[in-house]
């Protein structure tokens, strides 16, 4: 697949890289910037950044596979990540991935990112989303949600659809 | 009966307040930076005359404000560090990498009072020569780094930032950074190399202090977003008022959260060591108690790399002839590293009688297997090791001498590592297995037990 | 082990401090030199230690490499004398300074250690470099290291030189704990044209990262993903291909990275090591070669901090197989006809010489000889009243190691007076006379005259064609005589690198057949035309040599060392 970088995100990105004395410095701010574009990380991503920030392609190769936000696959269009650490899973985050799992036709022993068979969303365990206090937590996008009940995760399910 | 003490979080949840900066303004926001920036020299404490600068770092350093991130270590004396004859640019980056299981404080302050922030970065900033200061943020904190971005353009618009601050010829711009998802960013050096674009690997120290050789290689202050904010109220207030909150040592307020097995889990601001860990959990002002019939079992109170406390464990206290009772241990720096633990992030998860401590653990070792970075070997094998030995026994293949060789791979790695990662993996272990001995080996003996028998059938 | 001589002098000797070593006082300096930027940086606790005699274990660190700190396998405990409230040192009832040891300071029972690689020492310190804490520490690392570790030394090329079976002898356990499944990552992976993978056996100490990136200039190689599951790697589809890729598995303290020329093709433990030189350009690199059997099976780096630091280009590393290739030139020929009799054959040659009319012979010889080689033709055309010269070699240089001049000893051909600075100046009158035909005889010693002016034609002119050499080429095939001789791997001799250092080589292997160092016979020669007796040894000979050349005077052979000197060029 070859790598679309639209003049309007390569400025943004132009000016991003000028936040920094160092270009390389802009890796991360980048990254995000390519995969809220293609969706992911993909190897002609990784070279144009590296062309960009006059590094090498394992320079960025190391930092995609470091960082667990990056992904180097696509996923599906909605990106669900349910928390999996202690105070989530106390208030029942397993129960909640479990029945998700089985509501979209997904493997419940795989805790990585795994992508619905009509690629409308995708489903993976992290860790502490900083949430604790309203366990257990999930984002969905960008978006937040506290207090995920089985009950409240069809209604945002529902909602995204 | 105790009362929250709101200094930081005193509107974030008023209804009326806002993120903007005009609401701000209107509860006296950037009203500390402004008299500051106004200041001429003055008569320091010890009589000689002073730059407005150094008497910024002077209230702060009176106020004997520490660290909100979870080492506690002294914001004055950090500041002091500070290389500032080297003639490299200082850098002052604001650790808003918020990561600690149990911990979600600090994006109270982000997402709802983001000038709050800015006004303690840029009154540090300006205390310490910085010109250039960065705002690394949690990657998942998508909607906080666009909230701050927006305060960060209303402030230059105001003139609180840019090339000439508010026409005191002082020059500051900050920028957001987003990190991506990797606990050991918030780890200072790590973060450090993150911001560089680089794996987050912290540096050994010597020779990597931040203070010295930080960002770029330059003096760099790394301030957790509490304590930056805790900042303008010193300035605003002086440093002395900031240290008659809370206790001798353990000044100011804190934010503390609680999660796990209470009743109304949440963040409370306190007045350090005013409130006791049995206040926090029980009281109906804090935690208001477990959930009906229940009893409580254990007590993480810093976050999940802090020791355990066990219900009905009693402490020698400094200066006490009793011992204390967990429950009366005022939540402090001081009393909770003297009881073995630490408040760390001030992040407590409480665990009722209904909580497996193997499979808690097993869920705290998968944390910090995950977050490891890599980079040494003790932390890089050792929490890996924790995680599978404890999956294999939370998944019924236990052994008796499970417990002790726990121990013994964490013994092997607090101290021993580049980085604190190393007694943050090591110590949950350390301290569920010797507080909870008793049930490790009875599963272990268990499983070991119906193994033989299915042998033998 | 290395060379003082070459280092520039410095301002002031850095301050001298005295720290304790296993309870052995043991003064030195506060900064040593940093190994990319030679500022002075503190000593640290391992180069203390080495001061004092005693190795501590390691794997990531390398003195030649920025200092990275992960692998913790040099831990040490280690104690500093005790300051009271004053900031004064504390003193025991004898007077001397109390000594605390380092604790934790969460657990003040227990020993805290510091990587000595990175700690810099301290007046006073005390380092524990074998106490019971510090033994601990290593084994639990070593434990570490070994748990996903695939324990494959039976087919692993390092065995025998791998680190982590020599620290195992000292501080493994004879059972292992972990009964976890391990971590699998990828084997055999082909890094780059030269380079293989093995990357369940790395332990990520970094050393090849650093090496590429921080020596070689090429920021090649990294490691992707995190904790446990880290593993190094190229970017997909990108060769590890620069010319110091192979310095990696000479690094590489385990059996991770290893070289695709030697992998399977000896057992380490075999191979009989001898000092030597790399001959492929003029920068003289220091080699160790590995033999078995008379056949050569690799060069490794061997270090010399005045010329090659502890690395190697691929491309010198690799230039060894024509050592022993099949069509080596074995026997002495007289007109193309295999004769065993040496003396004889220099006998007629002699002969034939010492009837030349004074100018009617030229020598042309190759910068690949040695000094003494060069120093004795010199005596001969000098005898002979010959034009003698020495074919340049042009190529291309990099920012490290390799030369432009692409002969070992070019610096030698110039200081034994065989050449002009300006080389092949000579080598058009020698065509020319041989076109006139007033040179009517040619010696030639190691070159291929046809690709340097004297072509085919011209060379059916010369009347009496005496050639060395170790392979054929088309001015051995044209030889009356035929004299056979060693490479540098089969005899003892000396070079000049590009910067005057004059450095010694030793032999690894015996020659083919009935092949002769070319001292041997040169000797003889010289002795037969002139009547000089000169020592017939290499060592001899240098120190002959060394009192006639002004640049070597007062140099002994005792004195080149494993190292060389310098010499004005």
């Amino acid at each position: 697949m070859s790598l679309n970088i639209p003049k309007k995100l390569e400025t943004a990105v132009n000016r991003t890289i000028r936040n920094y004395p160092q270009k390389r410095s802009a890796s991360l701010m980048v990254l995000h910037a390519i995969q809220e574009h293609e969706g992911y990380i993909s190897p002609e991503a990784v070279e144009w950044v590296a062309r960009k920030l006059e590094l090498e392609p394992i320079n960025v190769h190391e930092l995609v596979t470091f960082y667990p936000m990056f992904r180097q696959q696509a996923a599906g269009r909605r990106v669900i990540k349910i928390c999996r650490t202690l105070s989530c899973a106390l208030a029942g985050a397993d129960g909640l991935r479990r029945h998700l799992c089985g509501k979209l036709g997904l493997d419940e022993r795989d805790h990585r990112l795994q992508i619905t068979e009509d690629g409308r969303f995708s489903l993976e365990s992290v860790e502490c989303l900083a949430g604790c206090g309203v366990a257990p937590v999930m984002m969905c996008g960008d978006d937040f949600h506290e207090g995920v009940t089985p009950e409240k995760a069809d209604e945002i399910l529902k909602e995204k659809e | 009966m105790p009362q929250e003490h709101r200094l930081i979080l005193k509107h974030v949840d008023d209804p009326n307040y806002g993120p903007d900066l005009a609401t701000y303004r209107k509860h006296g926001g950037y009203r500390a930076l402004t008299k500051a920036l106004k200041m001429k020299r003055k008569r320091g404490a010890k009589g000689a005359l002073i730059t407005p600068q150094e008497w910024l770092r002077e209230e702060v350093s009176r106020s004997q404000l520490r660290g909100r991130g979870g080492a506690g270590f002294s914001c004055g004396l950090k500041w002091s560090f500070v290389d500032r004859k080297s003639g490299k640019p200082i850098y002052l980056i604001c650790n808003a990498d918020e990561s600690e299981p149990g911990t979600f404080k600090d994006r109270q302050i982000i997402y709802k009072d983001p000038h709050q922030l800015l006004e303690g970065i840029i009154l540090s900033s300006w205390a310490n020569d910085v010109e250039l200061a960065y705002i690394y943020i949690r990657g998942e904190f998508v909607e906080g780094a666009r909230i701050l971005e927006r305060a960060i353009a209303e402030a230059r618009r105001q003139g609180y930032l840019g090339k000439n601050v508010l026409d005191s010829g002082y020059k500051l711009e900050v920028h957001v950074h987003r990190g991506a998802g990797a606990y050991i960013c918030g780890e200072e050096t790590g973060l450090i190399e993150s911001l560089e674009g680089k794996r987050a690997y912290p540096r050994i120290k010597p020779p990597y202090f931040p203070a010295v050789l930080g960002l770029y290689q330059c003096p760099t202050i790394v301030n957790n977003v509490e304590t930056l904010c805790a900042v303008k109220h010193i300035a605003d207030n002086g440093g002395d008022a900031y240290a008659k909150l809370g206790t001798p040592n353990n000044t100011g307020t804190r934010i503390v959260c609680l999660s796990g097995h209470v009743q109304r889990p949440g963040y409370f601001e306190v007045e350090v060591g005013k409130v006791t860990i049995g206040e926090l959990i029980f009281d109906a002002n804090f935690g208001g108690g477990l959930r009906p019939g229940r009893r409580l079992k254990a007590v993480i109170p810093g976050g999940s790399s802090a020791k355990v406390f066990r219900a009905g464990e009693t402490f020698q206290l400094k200066g006490q002839k009793k011992k204390v009772k967990l429950l009366d241990l005022p939540y402090d720096f001081d009393s909770l590293l003297q009881a073995g633990s630490m408040s760390g992030s001030g992040a407590i998860i409480v665990l009722d009688d209904t909580a497996d401590m193997i499979a808690a653990l097993a869920n705290i070792a998968d944390f910090y297997a995950h977050e490891s970075c890599g980079q040494c070997t003790p932390c890089r094998e050792g929490s890996l090791w924790m995680s599978k030995a404890l999956r294999r026994l939370a998944g019924g293949q236990g052994r008796r001498q499970d417990a002790e060789q726990l121990l013994h791979i964490a013994r092997n790695i607090q101290g021993r590592t580049i980085c604190a990662f190393g007694e943050a993996c090591a110590w949950p272990v350390m301290s569920v297995v010797e507080k909870f001995r008793e049930e490790f080996e009875t599963r272990g003996e268990e499983h070991e037990r119906a193994a033989t028998e299915a042998k033998t059938n | 082990m290395v060379s003082n001589k070459s280092k520039k002098k410095t301002a002031p000797a850095p301050e001298t401090i005295t720290v304790k070593v296993d309870g052995q006082a043991v003064d030195m300096p506060r900064t040593m030199p940093d190994p990319l930027t030679g500022e002075p940086v503190p000593t640290t606790m391992i180069q203390a230690c080495k001061i004092a005699g005693v190795e501590i274990p390691h794997y990531c660190y390398h003195p030649k490499l920025p200092v990275a700190g992960n692998c913790r396998m040099c831990l040490v405990e280690y104690g500093m004398p005790a300051l009271g409230p004053d900031r004064q040192p504390l003193l025991n009832e004898d007077g001397a300074p109390e000594i605390r040891r380092m604790t934790l300071p969460y657990e003040p029972g227990t020993p805290r250690g510091a990587i000595a690689c990175a700690t810099p020492v301290a007046p006073g310190m005390e380092i524990y470099a074998n106490s019971p804490a510090t033994r601990q520490m290593r084994e639990a690392v070593l434990e570490s290291l070994l748990i996903n570790h695939p324990l494959d030394c039976p087919i692993c090329d390092q065995a025998g030189e791998c680190k982590l079976q020599e620290y195992s002898v000292e501080h493994g356990q004879a059972a292992s704990r972990f009964v976890e499944q391990k971590v699998h990552k990828p084997k055999q992976v082909d890094l780059g044209p030269r380079i293989m993978l093995d990357a369940e056996r790395c332990i990520l100490c970094s050393r090849c990262i650093r090496f590429t990136k921080d020596i070689a200039g090429d920021d090649a190689l990294g490691f992707v993903d995190r904790g446990s599951y880290s593993t190094l790697t190229t970017f997909p589809g990108k060769p590890f291909d620069n010319n110091y890729t192979l310095n990696t598995a000479d690094i590489c303290p385990v059996g991770a990275l290893t070289s695709k020329d030697f992998r399977f093709q000896m057992r380490v433990w075999f191979l009989k090591e001898s000092p030597s030189l790399c001959t492929s350009c003029g920068t003289g690199c220091n080699v160790v070669m590995g033999s078995r059997e008379e056949q050569i099976y690799r060069y490794e780096p061997r270090e010399n901090d005045a010329v090659n630091s502890s690395w190697l280009c691929d491309e010198g590393r690799l230039n060894y197989r024509w050592i022993g290739r099949p069509d080596r030139l074995a026997d002495p020929l007289r007109d193309g006809q295999k004769t065993g009799d040496w003396p004889a054959l220099l006998q007629a040659v002699a002969e034939r010489l010492a009837d030349a009319k004074p100018g009617s012979t030229a020598v042309i010889a190759s910068a690949r000889q040695t000094t003494e080689e060069l120093f004795l033709l010199r005596r001969l055309a000098q005898r002979l009243d010959a034009l003698s010269d020495t074919p340049a070699r042009l190529g291309e240089a990099d920012q490290l190691l390799v030369s432009a001049d692409k002969n070992p000893n070019t610096n030698g051909a110039r200081l034994s007076g065989f050449c002009f600075t300006e080389m092949g100046i000579n080598l058009p009158k020698i065509a020319s006379g041989i076109r006139r035909g007033k040179i009517t005889n040619l010696i030639v010693f190691g070159e291929d005259v046809t690709r340097c002016g004297i072509d085919r034609a011209l060379l059916q002119k010369v009347e009496c064609l005496i050639v060395s050499d170790i392979l054929p080429n088309e001015t051995t095939a044209r030889a009356h005589f035929l004299l056979p001789g060693c490479a540098h791997a089969e005899k003892r001799g000396t070079f000049v690198n590009v910067k005057g250092r004059l450095q010694r080589f030793f032999k690894a292997v015996e020659p083919p057949g009935r092949a002769r160092p070319e001292t041997e016979f040169l000797t003889d020669l010289v002795h037969r035309l002139t009547g000089e007796s000169l020592p017939d040894n290499p060592e001899g000979l240098f120190n002959h040599m060394a009192s006639e050349i002004k640049a070597f005077s007062k140099i002994r052979w005792s004195d080149l060392g494993d190292t060389g000197v310098d010499v004005p060029v």
